[in-house]
C-alpha cells in the first residue's frame, strides 16, 4: 500500500505494477509515479518538460 | 538463446506497460527496463543487451543516449540517424522534399526579421513551429501580419536556443483532422484519423481517433517516407489536401494508445516483434560483411 504524497490517500498498487509507472491518485487526481515496488511508494510525477514527446 | 531486450523509458505510460507485459510473456526474451535517469555513460552498463527500444519521453535524453550507444554493437530501434532526422522538423522536411515525397511547403529562418519574410513568403495562414517540438506544443497558426509580428516578438523572449530557429509551414485546411499511420520498415500496419474541435489534433491535446482504411495512396506515401528515413518503427502524420496526401511530421518513438482503439492490429505486439527481429537482421548483416 502506498500513500499519495499530496492528500495521503492509501493506494493499493495492482500486482502487475511496474516501477516508474504513471498513475492518477483516485482521490485528488494528481499524477503520480511509482518510485518503488517493495516497499510500495509513489511520488509526484515529474512535470512535463519542453523536450517531451515522440 | 534468448534475446536480451532493453526498453529505454523513464516514464511507464500505457504504451510502455503494454510493451513490457508482452515482452515478459515471451519465452525468447529477457527484458531490462533502462531508466535514462539512472544511466551513466559506460559501455559495460548495457553490454549484455542485444537490442534497445527507445521509448524515452525526453527527446534530448533519447537523442544523446542513442548516439552514445550507436557504436557499441547494440541494435537500436530506431537507429541514431533516424532519431536525429525525426527530431528536427526542418531536417525532416528537407529530406522529404529532396526525395520527392509530398509535404506542405515550408521555410526555415534564423532571425526574427527573416522569419517574418518567410511567413509572408508562405502566405497567410501560416504555421510557426519549434523545430524540435512535440504534442502541438508552442505551435502557432498565424492569420495575418499583426499576429506574425506579435508571435515572433513573444518567441524572441523565450529561453531555449531552439526558439531562434523559425520553422514555417503552409497551413493546410483539413477540417481539424489528420491521419496517423504506423509503419515498420515497409509494413504499414494501420492508420487512424485524429479529430479535434481544434486545428491542433495531437492525441496529447485531446484529439480522438477514428478508423482510416489503408489505401494504395496512403501505403505508397508512407512506404516512401520510411525509405527516406532508412526504415525503422515510425508514426507518420499525414494531411489530406487538394494535392493529395501530404506528410506533415514523422515520429520515431510512436505513441499509439489512442490509435489502437480503432486499429484492429496489436501495435504493441507488432512493435515488439519488429524490435526482436532486428537482432537477427543485424546478425545477418554482420555475417554478410564477414563473408564479403
Amino acid at each position: 500500500m502506498a500513500n499519495c504524497p499530496e492528500c495521503g490517500t492509501e493506494i493499493d498498487l495492482p500486482e502487475d505494477t511496474i516501477k516508474n509507472e504513471i498513475l492518477d491518485c483516485p482521490t485528488c487526481g494528481l499524477e503520480l509515479e511509482v518510485v518503488s515496488l517493495d516497499p510500495a511508494e509513489v511520488d509526484l510525477a515529474p512535470e512535463e518538460e519542453e523536450d517531451w514527446g515522440e | 538463446m534468448k534475446v536480451e531486450l532493453g526498453v529505454l523509458a523513464s516514464r511507464i505510460r500505457l504504451e510502455e506497460k503494454m510493451l513490457v507485459k508482452r515482452a515478459r510473456k515471451r519465452e525468447d526474451v529477457n527484458l531490462t527496463i533502462v531508466d535514462p535517469r539512472e544511466f551513466r555513460w559506460s559501455e559495460s552498463d548495457l553490454r549484455h543487451l542485444d537490442v534497445l527500444l527507445d521509448r524515452e519521453i525526453s527527446q534530448s535524453r533519447a537523442y544523446h543516449i542513442m548516439e552514445l550507444l550507436s557504436s557499441t554493437g547494440i541494435t537500436l530501434v530506431n537507429d541514431f540517424q533516424t532519431v536525429q532526422l525525426c527530431g528536427d522538423k526542418a531536417f525532416t522536411s528537407v529530406q522529404l522534399k529532396k526525395h520527392g515525397v509530398p509535404t506542405p511547403d515550408f521555410r526555415v529562418a534564423f532571425d526574427r526579421e527573416s522569419a517574418l519574410r518567410a511567413i509572408e513568403d508562405i502566405g497567410y495562414p501560416a504555421v510557426l513551429k519549434p523545430v524540435d517540438g512535440s504534442w502541438g506544443r508552442m505551435v502557432s497558426k498565424i492569420d495575418n501580419r499583426e499576429s506574425a509580428e506579435a508571435t515572433l516578438e513573444h518567441k524572441s523572449q523565450l529561453d531555449s536556443h531552439f526558439h531562434s530557429i523559425y520553422y514555417v509551414q503552409d497551413f493546410v485546411e483539413t477540417g481539424n483532422k489528420d491521419i496517423r499511420a504506423f509503419v515498420l520498415d515497409q509494413d504499414v500496419i494501420g492508420a487512424a484519423y485524429r479529430e479535434s474541435d481544434h486545428w491542433i489534433t495531437n492525441a496529447a491535446r485531446g484529439g480522438e481517433s477514428r478508423a482510416y482504411p489503408l489505401t494504395d495512396e496512403l501505403e505508397d506515401i508512407v512506404q516512401a517516407t520510411s525509405e527516406v528515413f532508412g526504415g525503422g518503427a515510425l508514426a507518420v502524420d499525414l494531411l489530406e489536401s487538394e494535392r493529395g496526401l501530404l506528410i506533415n511530421e514523422v515520429n520515431c518513438s510512436m505513441e499509439f494508445k489512442e490509435s489502437m482503439k480503432v486499429i484492429d492490429r496489436d501495435i504493441a505486439a507488432e512493435l515488439l516483434d519488429y524490435t526482436v527481429e532486428q537482432v537477427k537482421v543485424s546478425e545477418e548483416v554482420t555475417q554478410d560483411r564477414c563473408l564479403a
